[in-house]
């Protein structure tokens, strides 16, 4: 893959979205623009419930704004997007190969082109040797690595992910950041992540939005000055990182804590 | 002596227990042994029957009526099941029928297709059909329309048609449920077969023991009894290797 081609430009604007729910309705997302420059990488942060995971279903096309508009420039692309949720997502009735060919499969891909592509997907992550195994027979990593590689093969303008790695262990958490990143830094997709870990934000992303608390609306846009490649082991250890974390944490413990006194009523 | 084996022996001990009592008490004189054979009498009978051939041709007309209703009963039963969890209006328009011809008890659809298909083989292969389809046709639907969320996102996210979220996605992720629903099946196909074979045909299991019991031969009878169980076992243990073969990702 050319790393000189660069991911979809992402326009948000004005974007709201409304949820009947029993007597009036809920506000999940309130005026939220945002914009992405191609190839970069966005982490979006805030409390639970902050419609964080609404956006980028929105994004996915599996959800729609009431109202405001969204524009994906995402020309010499074939394919717009590709997510990865939380719990991978994976078919367990399909080996990991066939998972990781589903999306060639129903954009209709040539087998002589599809095959070469998913052995160069299972390749990236590693997984080349597990490719007739079942998700089931597969460790949460190598799970949520099929998910990547499953997105990555269909060739996506933009990444969405939804806290791909949430329910991974520390260690497998680290090694796998820093697959993604390079991964990110080899492709030059755009990447869209959602987190609820500010480090893991930090870690990752070119900028981190902060959302409030519902209605979600962004609250601060950070700009995260650690230059590519990065060594995320050593970043996370130094100093700047730890200063830069916390300022972050200022933004958002208010809304944390606003979240947690609606709950409590 | 392991856990395991004395589990075993433990699974074994209430039928062969029950046998042994039943011979024991017949030996000493209780019960009288032309109305209840002994558990001996009954295995000399199933041997000579089944020497003579008598015994495999009722087995084979009654399986031939078995499987050919099963066959021909859950493919529609399926799709049906499928196309009622995918498509809103074909539920709205299934499920006051089902509901409806579900609880009716399909050996008395027997007269109704007799007059249909006649006397022959027809009219109890299609008494299995109906029978057959509607544990399948809700179990089905059941599954399907369970499966979780998550993978319509993905299959939508991947651009996935109606057809291959069919295919590959509502079918496979009913399947368990499916065949949860093929076991059921086929202990009610036994079930109403058997007793649609008490009456208007000369051939199976469900005539041997009707026409036994005419006669008062109560040994033959229950040889045709224990016939069925047999019968419905080898069935239910092919059925769960099939499931095995096509379901590999359920490892539990």
């Amino acid at each position: 893959m050319p790393a000189q081609r660069r991911g979809a430009a992402i326009e948000i604007a004005s974007l709201r979205r409304e949820y009947a729910s029993g007597q009036g309705s809920v506000v999940a997302l309130d005026n939220v623009d945002l914009r992405v420059a191609p190839g970069e990488f966005v982490c979006i942060v805030g409390p639970s419930g902050c419609g964080k995971s609404t956006l980028l279903r929105i994004l996915a096309g599996l959800d729609r704004q009431s109202s405001g508009h969204i524009r994906v420039n995402a020309e010499g692309w074939a394919v717009e997007n590709a997510m990865v949720f939380q719990d991978s997502g994976l078919f367990p009735w399909m080996s990991v190969e066939k998972n990781v060919r589903f999306g060639l499969d129903t954009r209709g891909v040539p087998a002589s082109e599809a095959d070469p592509r998913v052995d160069a997907a299972l390749k990236l992550v590693g997984l080349s040797k597990f490719r007739r195994h079942y998700p089931h027979q597969l460790s949460g990593g190598m799970r949520q690595r099929t998910a990547i590689a499953r997105a990555f093969v269909t060739d996506p303008a933009m990444l969405l992910m939804d806290e791909p790695f949430a329910a991974l262990d520390a260690q497998n958490r680290v090694i796998l950041q820093a697959e993604l990143v390079r991964l990110w830094e080899q492709t030059g997709k755009t990447v869209i992540y959602v987190t609820h870990s500010i480090e893991e934000a930090l870690l990752l992303g070119d900028r981190t939005v902060v959302m409030t608390a519902q209605p979600g609306r962004i609250k601060q846009i950070i700009d995260v000055p650690f230059p590519h490649p990065r060594d995320l082991m050593q970043l996370s250890a130094s100093a700047v990182f730890g200063a830069l974390k916390l300022d972050i944490w200022r933004v958002l413990e208010a809304e944390v804590m606003r979240a947690r006194a609606e709950v409590e009523g | 002596m392991s856990p395991k084996t004395q589990e075993r022996l433990l699974y074994l001990a209430s039928p062969i227990g029950l046998l042994l009592l039943w011979q024991l008490l017949l030996m000493a004189g209780i019960g009288d042994r032309r109305f209840v054979p002994a558990p001996s009498d009954i295995a000399l009978r199933y041997w000579q029957m089944l020497a003579s051939g008598e015994l495999i041709y009722h087995s084979a007309v009654t399986l031939y009526r078995v499987f050919a209703g099963f066959f021909i009963g859950i493919v529609p039963a399926i799709a049906a099941g499928l196309l009622m969890a995918m498509f809103r209006p074909v539920r709205i328009f299934f499920d006051p029928l089902i509901a409806t011809l579900f609880p009716i008890p399909k050996i008395a659809l027997m007269p109704l297709l007799l007059l249909a298909f006649g006397f022959g083989d027809a009219s109890k292969v299609a008494l299995v059909v109906i029978a057959v389809f509607f544990p399948v046709v809700v179990n089905t639907y059941v599954g399907a329309a369970n499966i979780e969320k998550i993978y319509w996102d993905v299959a939508r996210n991947f651009g996935a048609s109606q057809a291959v979220i069919f295919r590959r996605i509502v079918f496979f992720g009913a399947l368990p449920m499916i065949f949860a629903g093929l076991r059921i099946a086929l202990a009610v196909s036994f079930i109403v077969l058997v007793a649609a074979e008490f009456v208007a045909t000369k051939a199976g299991i469900g005539y041997l023991i009707w026409n036994s019991w005419e006669l008062l031969q109560v040994d033959v009878m229950f040889v045709g009894i224990v016939t069925v169980g047999i019968l419905g076992l080898i069935a239910t243990v092919i059925l769960q290797e099939i499931e095995r073969l096509v379901i590999p990702w359920k490892s539990e």
